[in-house]
């Protein structure tokens, strides 16, 4: 079971949260074409490696907040409140690599 | 004495007290110390068990968790019988009673042992081969007759008295396995300030280091080292110590699952102990001293009762006094086998003859020559005389080419082997850890893992007592240094005792049977022979995962501990490709079998799962309601009346609903309250309906799609002010809808202002539904005039009912005059009883849920869920209208924009009519557009609700159908096993269509 690090809560067990898909997708324009619909509702990077997703604390704090989680090894690079810019999952591996 | 192979001294056991047991209803003694494995060795018991396929007769193979045939149950009462257990781990206790399994009529004459005979035909993949034909035998026939046939011991027949505890630990360093490595593990880490936890499976601490008289550890023999780093550990605040406690499961981030088994071993056991523990340890660093497992050799025969692992035999003689036989053969492809023949011949059992595979012997070939031994090098063993017992063996010799000639046959009753030790990466490889192949052992190690967990001992492939020390000692220190803990300096041990080999002979020895006809078993648990493993090389199987499957082996709960790598190197070579090429097959938990009890922990019975009751939930009992669970609720369903069967009663209820006035416990429909001076804009954007300019004490059924514009959920929005919204959802949805919204508050539009609470919990909601409803409520209400012209359908008031401060709706479910009163949920139970008294003397009466479904079909009223599936837009179920197009956003805008949901063949929601009204159609059933549609003909659609209809005295149906209302007044067909039944497709609204009854 992971350890989810809730930005206001910190690392608390994985039954407390709810996994909320691929972070940074934008919602669909009210008058999104077709093609901008599909994407936007139905196609995920399906990373392997470092991949920004959305969880919901909806045990515990009930917030809504973003983490970056290795898919490979499920460790979390990172987590922050919706709306705080962070570093993308590219740039967080690309500084693991320098360390 | 405790039978005649009980070693006149010697043992870990407590020879003053005897403890009587049965097996098969025999009577035996032993001593506490011993395993019932132990036990019945020392009172000659050779035959234990029976095999699983071919019923051969089967002995002892091992003496730890690791046994493959073994396996007995032991019974306490009917709820207390546990099968499946290994005897070697079975712990004596006075009064113990078991018996053997997988046998009939008895395990020394057993029926099916005939399959043996047979056994020619039962190659791998029989049941695949054999019962392909004809199709219809496999569900009827055959696989009860092999389900009933094959399979191990039997489940309890009566529910498990036992209780079982769950705990939550924590620590800085999880040490598994109290053999030497993780004794010094635990010790450093102790040493360093760390928090620490060690377990083991064995009663006792000491590992390997229990079943080896010859160690010494700092000069001193090796048990003086163990009772004072245990006792040492023990004093320590910040460990514990935990035995009989097996890790399990590897979960992530440092979760390990132990079972601690706490009364099996206890012949009175205190009624107020749990049976077992499961403990969830969240440790920050895991020390792996898992040991290794000893494999033995695979030759003709070498299943027979007698033919067990030279561990196996220094195990029983060095820990529980017991010599496994009188004339003992060793066969061995190692050194450290060696032990176990020279220390029997020192307990005065006959040392027949030691064969070792090795062309030349080993270090250990002159030291056994010496003390008087005799051995043979580069031979091996042809055959196994002897059915229920071993008799004798045949020894081959090995040729310069590779050939075996046969040679003597030498009389024993125990046949020892060992083909060297398999590092228990189990765990290692569970926490995704990657293992490596060490060519020149022949062993796979642990390697890298992304957890943090470090591998030391035997287990990491260390195999001599001073290296294991020291990485044990190493491997602690390491961990609490990292997990944050304190600094503790290196150490080195001196120390001396068994090195066990890592590696050895993997696969089938060479030997002078035919390799097409020879019994040489793999895996002892599922009967799997080296041939077999073969033939499923030779019929395709390349994958090792599938090679198991094919052939079983290594499944069943010793998850091929001795057998795996035999069969892969077996598989390897038959394929032609190295051993790392072929792979290794998954290390799945658990470990070792865990109870089901453990698993379900507290979560039995009442707390399964949580039950949610309604506020009036006693008042529906006491009213004779029979409830129905919707999700976690516990909803009225009908309330019949004595002797009245649920049909009839649910007609009543429908009736009177229609005739006079019915009362409806309506407290599970969800409800959010949505406040803030937002929140007008807010729900405008989150319905599809239009809401900003619904006014103040007006409701507006409203439908919710997500972005893609298919139904999601529906109903009532109401405004209670300005600012203040009172919103319900399905009783189903309530859960998803608050995760929904609050997912765009706090992510999509954060700027508007408003709160969305969750209020299901707070009211209580009671519907009165018919013509009476009014009469019935009117006097009750202070505050609010309930006319039809001051209080119109779709209207919502404050006021007080009974007293009570509510909120009431003028809403309907049932095409009926209707109020919902909601009121503080303390107030709930008194409520109902109020109205329930109230409508009876107006000739009402409650209606549970079955009722509320056939009035609200009657009217059309779809249930979201029943109706829709997640495909259907709100024009597709006749919605479309109240679809708030000119809205500059909304949740589904976009989706509803796609053209081709234009398209006139899209399925919708209408109403199905049958010629004979007693039809009533069935959920779920297919439309189709011929009477007899030829096989594979799409359907058109399905029926999603269908009921008798009291009211209009016919069966109703709704259905989604391809063309939906355009469709109307055609005939479509529904294939039922009896026949198609035709249908006319209707309006789904087949009561009160223009809604007269609502508007009064």
């Amino acid at each position: 079971m992971l350890l989810v690090p809730c930005p206001w809560c910190g690392p608390r067990p994985e039954i407390e949260f709810v996994a909320a898909g691929e972070a940074g997708i934008a919602r669909p324009a009210p008058d999104a074409d077709p093609a901008a619909l599909a994407e936007a509702l139905y196609f995920r990077s399906n990373t392997k490696g470092l991949l920004a997703e959305r969880w919901r604390h909806v045990h515990g704090c009930g917030r809504f907040f973003v983490a970056v989680r290795d898919t490979v090894s499920d460790r979390f690079a990172g987590s922050w409140p919706p709306g705080v810019p962070h570093p993308s999952p590219a740039e967080l591996a690309a500084g693991e690599a320098e360390r | 004495m405790t039978g005649p192979f009980r070693a006149r001294g010697g043992g870990r056991i407590d020879r003053s007290r005897i403890l009587r047991f049965t097996f098969d209803g025999r009577a035996f003694t032993g001593h506490p110390g011993d395993t019932l494995a132990s036990a019945l060795t020392a009172a000659g018991v050779r035959l234990l068990a029976r095999s699983f396929k071919y019923h051969r007769p089967r002995g002892l193979v091992s003496a730890g968790v690791d046994e493959p045939n073994a396996l007995v149950t032991v019974i306490r009462d009917a709820g207390r019988t546990t099968p499946n257990l290994a005897a070697t781990e079975v712990e004596l206790y006075d009064g113990l009673k078991a018996i053997s399994q997988n046998r009939w009529p008895s395990l020394r004459f057993d029926v099916s042992a005939l399959n043996d005979l047979f056994a020619p035909l039962f190659v791998s993949g029989f049941y695949y081969k054999t019962f392909m034909w004809p199709k219809s035998f496999w569900a009827k026939l055959f696989e009860p007759v092999i389900r009933a046939t094959a399979g191990f011991g039997r489940a309890p027949t009566a529910p498990d008295p036992d209780t079982y505890a769950r705990v939550h630990d924590h620590c800085d360093v999880l040490v598994i396995g109290a053999g030497p490595a993780g004794l010094a593990a635990a010790l450093a880490a102790a040493v360093a300030g760390a928090k620490v936890i060690l377990c083991d499976q064995d009663p006792e601490f000491g590992g390997a280091l229990l079943g080896d008289p010859t160690a010494k550890i700092d000069g001193r023999p090796a048990d003086d080292w163990v009772a004072e780093t245990v006792a040492a550990l023990a004093e320590t605040p910040r460990v514990r110590l935990l035995r009989r406690t097996a890790a399990f499961g590897w979960y992530q981030h440092g979760l390990v699952g132990l079972i601690e088994k706490v009364t099996d071993h206890l012949a009175d056991p205190d009624p107020a102990l749990p049976r077992e523990v499961m403990h969830l340890v969240r440790a920050r660093r895991v020390v792996l001293a898992a040991g290794a497992i000893e494999r033995p050799l695979v030759f003709p025969d070498n299943d027979r009762p007698g033919v067990m692992t030279a561990s196996a035999a220094r195990c029983c003689l060095c820990r529980h006094g017991v010599a496994v036989g009188s004339r003992v053969v060793l066969f061995t492809a190692v050194d450290d086998a060696y032990h176990a023949a020279i220390e029997l011949a020192a307990a005065g059992v006959i040392v027949e003859r030691v064969v070792d595979l090795r062309p030349d012997g080993g270090p250990m070939t002159a030291a056994a020559r010496a003390a008087g031994l005799a051995v043979e090098t580069g031979a091996t063993i042809d055959r196994v005389f002897g059915r229920t017992a071993v008799t004798a063996v045949e020894i081959g010799r090995i040729g310069a080419d590779g050939r075996v000639a046969p040679g003597p046959t030498v009389a024993c009753d125990v046949l020892l082997t060992s083909g060297g030790w398999t590092p228990s990466i189990h765990l290692f490889s569970q926490a995704r850890g990657s293992v490596v192949w060490d060519e020149t052992r022949g062993v796979f190690l642990p390697g890298r893992s992304v957890e943090p967990v470090r591998a030391a001992g035997a287990c990491n492939g260390t195999a001599g007592l001073a290296d294991c020390l020291d990485e044990g000692w190493a491997a602690g220190a390491d961990a609490a240094r990292t997990a944050g803990g304190g600094e503790v300096s290196p150490r080195r041990f001196v120390a001396t005792g068994t090195s066990i080999a890592i590696g050895g002979f993997l696969g089938e020895v060479p030997h002078a049977g035919d390799p097409d006809r020879a019994r040489a078993f793999v895996d002892f648990q599922h009967d799997v022979t080296a041939k077999d493993i073969r033939l499923a090389v030779r019929e395709g199987f390349r994958s090792i995962e599938h090679v198991k499957r094919y052939t079983t082996t290594g499944m069943a709960t010793d998850q091929g501990k001795t057998s795996n790598l035999n069969a892969l190197a077996i598989a390897a070579e038959a394929a032609g490709k190295p051993i790392p090429e072929v792979g290794l097959t998954t290390f799945r938990r658990p470990w070792t079998p865990v109870s089901f009890g453990a698993f379900a922990g507290g979560n039995r019975g009442d707390l399964f799962d949580p039950i949610r009751p309604t506020p009036a939930h006693a008042s529906a009992v006491g009213a004779g309601a029979v409830f129905e669970d919707v999700g976690q609720w516990k909803r009225a369903r009908v309330f019949p009346r004595s002797g009245e069967s649920e049909a009839a009663a649910t007609t009543r209820e429908v009736r009177t609903v229609r005739e006079t006035v019915g009362l409806f416990d309506a407290s599970t429909l969800g409800k959010l309250e949505i406040v803030g001076p937002d929140a007008a804009t807010f729900l405008d954007r989150i319905y599809v309906d239009p809401l900003a300019k619904l006014a103040v004490g007006r409701c507006r059924y409203a439908v919710m799609t997500r972005d893609d514009g298919f139904v999601f959920d529906d109903g009532i929005v109401a405004r209670l002010a300005p600012d203040r919204f009172h919103v319900t959802t399905t009783t189903g949805g309530a859960a998803r809808v608050a995760n929904l919204i609050e997912d765009f508050l706090q992510t999509e539009w954060p700027d508007l202002d408003v709160w969305a609470t969750s209020v299901t919990e707070q009211w209580a909601v009671m519907a009165l539904q018919g013509p009476k409803a009014r009469e019935v409520l009117a006097p009750l209400v202070e505050g609010l005039d309930l006319s039809g012209a001051a209080f119109p359908h779709m209207s919502v008031a404050e006021c007080r009912v009974a007293g009570v401060p509510a909120r009431l709706f003028r809403v309907s479910f049932t095409g009926e005059l209707g109020f919902e009163v909601n009121v503080p949920a303390g107030h709930g139970e008194a409520l109902f009883r109020l109205l329930a008294d109230r409508v009876a003397a107006v000739g009402g009466a409650p209606y549970g849920t079955d009722a509320m479904h056939v009035l609200r079909a009657e009217k059309g009223y779809l249930v979201v869920g029943q109706d829709t599936d997640g495909t259907l837009t709100p024009a597709d179920v006749g919605l479309g209208r109240s679809v708030g197009r000119g809205k500059p956003d909304f949740v589904g805008k976009a989706g509803l924009a796609r053209a081709d949901l234009a398209d006139p063949d899209r399925r919708g929601l209408v109403g199905l009519s049958v010629a004979d009204p007693n039809v009533v159609l069935v959920e779920g059933a297919q439309l189709t557009a011929d009477a007899d549609p030829k096989p594979g003909t799409s359907a058109l659609g399905f029926v999603t609700s269908a009921y008798f209809s009291p009211t209009l005295g016919r069966g109703i149906a709704l259905a989604v159908v391809a063309g939906g209302r355009t469709r109307i007044g055609t005939t479509v067909h529904v294939p039922m096993p009896g026949g198609s039944i035709a249908a006319t497709v209707v309006s789904p609204v087949f009561f009160d269509p223009e809604g007269r009854r609502l508007h009064v």
